[in-house]
């Protein structure tokens, strides 16, 4: 292989590309002998492996890791109280621990909301509305869903990855929530009008962390498991981002 | 049913064939293969927890590969001699002998055995793109490399899939 583009023409064929360098790609195919030959392989390679054995899973197999299940849940069964205190049981378990836990808090009704909507958005397909890494979609969707429109920037090179946006219920207002990737960990950054309130002190409670600020006449709050100074500095960039806005 | 189990059932439970054809592929029709695929599932439930809504079938795969990787050591510790399969170069991708292919019959029966004959790590993301038809990102996060490393062994993959295939006499 000598054509320094065949990894992107294969990216191309593989449907992994998005449209400018789709043109791009097309417009490198019909000139390159080299990469012609590889899609006329690739075709005729993905024609071939459709009939390839797909190895489905056997009923005996599929019973026998239910049994396996089984056995694996029921000794998670505990004595209601255990599970509030301990928070180290199973996945639900742990998660409505932590509920209990924030709900359980004298804590600012406001820290309860976003602490809530945070385990939420981790359970099931709840996380993201609107898919998307770029900023000019997931702003204007806001715009449509919910009562404010945060620009929605993303930091790949601080390791801050926009992945999408949310529209939350919190305080009482539809809030946008901008979702960012940070490793494994999620950021929810929740935004809502500044209607001229005080905002709770910064809470870490359960691994979980909360900042607010107030900023070009929106309340923030970022939420996430990620540690303290991480967060900190995800706010900070953040900041410094709308403060050129 | 605790909710555990609910999500599990309803997160993880539908990528069991995936994970099956994986397994099965990568020992290359071992009998060893749902035994891996029991003991991805059960540890993937017991990590259940720390899971945070990221793509399921990944995250899955990623786990029946370590699961595959362990019961080769296992393996290696209890056998003398040392298996072929090391970190992904093998005895029988190194040396196909034209006679293997010769007892083969019918055309799927030889493309499976030109699969099979690929090592690991060509062979698994080929498994992933085109019978799972999964992203690079997602094949990514299934094998542990980097997404550029997914696309040279997809290209690598391919040409000596392609190589194979010619050689055994198969129409393409």
């Amino acid at each position: 292989m000598n054509c320094d583009q065949i990894l992107q023409t294969q990216a191309y064929l593989d449907g992994e590309l998005d449209a400018a360098d789709v043109l791009k790609a097309e417009h490198h195919l019909e000139n390159c002998a080299e990469c012609q030959a590889m899609a006329a392989d690739h075709a005729d390679l993905k024609a071939a492996l459709a009939g390839a054995q797909y190895h489905r899973a056997p009923a005996a197999l599929r019973a026998k890791i239910g049994r396996a299940l089984d056995a694996e849940s029921k000794p998670v069964r505990r004595a209601p109280g255990f599970w509030l205190g301990a928070g180290s049981g199973g996945g639900a378990m742990a998660i409505a621990a932590t509920i209990a836990f924030f709900l359980l808090m004298p804590a600012d009704p406001l820290v309860n909301d976003l602490a809530e909507a945070h385990l939420r958005s981790l359970m099931g397909n709840h996380l993201i509305d609107v898919v998307s890494s770029d900023r000019h979609t997931v702003k204007p969707w806001f715009a449509g869903h919910a009562d404010v429109s945060p620009p929605a920037h993303d930091f790949p090179a601080e390791g801050f990855t926009l992945v999408g946006g949310r529209a939350d219920y919190v305080h009482g207002t539809r809030a946008a929530v901008v979702v960012y990737r940070h490793g494994a960990h999620v950021i929810n950054l929740f935004a809502w009008a500044d209607h001229g309130a005080s905002l709770p002190r910064n809470n870490s409670r359960d691994g979980y962390h909360i900042l607010f600020w107030k900023q070009n006449g929106l309340d923030f709050a970022a939420v996430s498991d990620v540690a303290p100074d991480e967060l900190d500095t995800f706010a900070a960039l953040v900041k410094k981002t709308e403060a050129t806005e | 049913m605790d909710e555990k189990r609910h999500r599990f059932e309803a997160m993880a439970m539908p990528h069991l064939d995936a994970a099956t054809n994986l397994a099965r592929w990568l020992t290359r029709g071992g009998a060893e293969a749902d035994d891996i695929v029991q003991d991805a599932m059960l540890r993937a439930f017991r990590s259940f927890d720390g899971f945070r809504g990221e793509a399921v079938r990944p995250w899955l795969l990623a786990i029946v590969r370590n699961c595959h990787r362990s019961a080769l050591e296992q393996k290696k510790r209890h056998m003398a001699a040392p298996l072929g399969e090391d970190g992904g170069m093998d005895v029988v991708a190194a040396d196909p002998t034209p006679e293997a292919h010769a007892i083969q019959t019918g055309d799927g029966r030889r493309l499976d055995q030109a699969i099979t004959a690929l090592p690991q790590e060509f062979r698994e993301v080929l498994i992933l793109r085109e019978l799972e038809e999964m992203s690079y990102r997602d094949i990514a996060t299934a094998t542990g490399a980097p997404i550029g490393t997914v696309m040279s062994r997809l290209a690598r993959g391919r040409a000596l899939l392609k190589a194979k295939l010619t050689e055994a006499g198969h129409e393409l």
